[in-house]
């Protein structure tokens, strides 16, 4: 189980690092986010997969996408 | 700075960053390694100390209190400084986003979308309001409920317009839920002062363990968190939103 999902990890934070798109980044990084709550979850951290889940997978893509739209903005 | 002296210098720091890496590493206990004598104690403790089935909750509201006390102020102090940044500025003019060809609207999000919103965000205000509630019982807890609470909000938003969503983010209210979460932790530990304790000291009844209330200040703190970071997380959305969406740029 927990090396199921260190192998998700492992798998998600490289294809983070190898999507050059920051727009298509967002949504790698918070796949990322949630594998790294799976991890956390089969360790039996119950209170750290969460706030993962919602920093990791929520929170964060959330900023990352509303800065984007904001620099993006037609002058 | 030439690229030789670049490179020099980054070899010198990528040396320093293995060796204290190294090091750190080193000290770590190993995987798997039995709990240490810290937690063993926390675990013995918390249920007959504070009456709190959640470890985790324990000790980060109650035990190292003080320290979640400076994390909820580092959230409100960025939050503040994202709000006085993107505030709108004088030459800055507000208009709705309307489509540039005349005649013509922006298309509203589709039917699917907009089912899945109605279905998705009472969830979420539950499960977020579960959350808080229950951080003193499971895991869960102020923080990670109050982000729920607040996606709940963002959920309306990707199903409906941004005029529609602007209804339910009355900016005083919002505000004040943030600024008043964060006073009120402060509030709380000054309970612990008038039961003639230390700050934060939990002198609330401790009630029954495994019970909705239960821990003393813990749902309380769990409560005031929860409000903050959910109007902190909201207030932030609409600064952006409002930045990218309806306030045009002067010169």
């Amino acid at each position: 189980m927990i090396a199921v999902a260190l192998v998700w990890v492992a798998a998600a934070g490289t294809a983070v690092v190898l999507t050059r798109d920051p727009l298509r980044q967002a949504f790698v990084a918070g796949f990322f986010g949630l594998c790294l709550a799976s991890l956390y979850l089969s360790m039996q951290a119950g209170d750290v997969a969460l706030s993962q889940l919602v920093v990791g997978a929520v929170a964060l893509p959330f900023i990352v996408l509303l800065a984007l739209a904001k620099v993006r903005r037609p002058q | 700075m030439s690229r030789r002296t670049r490179l020099t210098v980054f070899a010198v720091a990528a040396v320093g960053l293995a060796v204290a890496l190294g090091i750190g590493l080193g000290g770590l206990p190993r995987f798997g390694a039995p709990a240490s004598a810290y937690a063993r104690i926390l675990n013995t403790l918390s249920v007959p100390q504070r009456h709190a089935t959640d470890v985790v909750s324990a000790i980060s509201f109650d035990y190292r209190g003080i320290d979640t006390l400076f994390e909820e102020f580092i959230l409100f102090a960025a939050v503040a400084g994202i709000s006085i940044l993107l505030r709108p500025l004088g030459d800055e003019t507000r208009r709705l986003p309307e489509d540039q060809a005349a005649g013509r609207r922006i298309p509203p999000p589709s039917p699917a979308v907009g089912l899945l919103g109605i279905l998705l965000s009472p969830l979420l205000v539950v499960a977020g309001l579960e959350t808080v509630t229950h951080g003193q019982v499971s895991p869960g807890g102020g923080f990670q409920g109050g982000v729920v609470l607040a996606s709940a909000l963002f959920v309306v938003y990707l199903a409906t317009s941004y005029s529609v969503v602007e209804r339910f983010e009355p900016g005083a209210l919002i505000e004040a839920a943030d600024g008043a979460g964060a006073g009120g932790y402060v509030a709380v530990g000054i309970l612990g002062l008038l039961g003639g304790a230390a700050y934060l000291t939990n002198v609330v009844g401790l009630g029954q363990p495994g019970n909705l209330i239960s821990g003393g200040t813990l749902p309380i703190l769990n409560a005031v968190v929860g409000l903050e970071v959910a109007g902190g997380f909201v207030l932030l959305a609409k600064e952006f939103l409002d930045q990218t969406a309806v306030i045009r740029g002067g010169a």
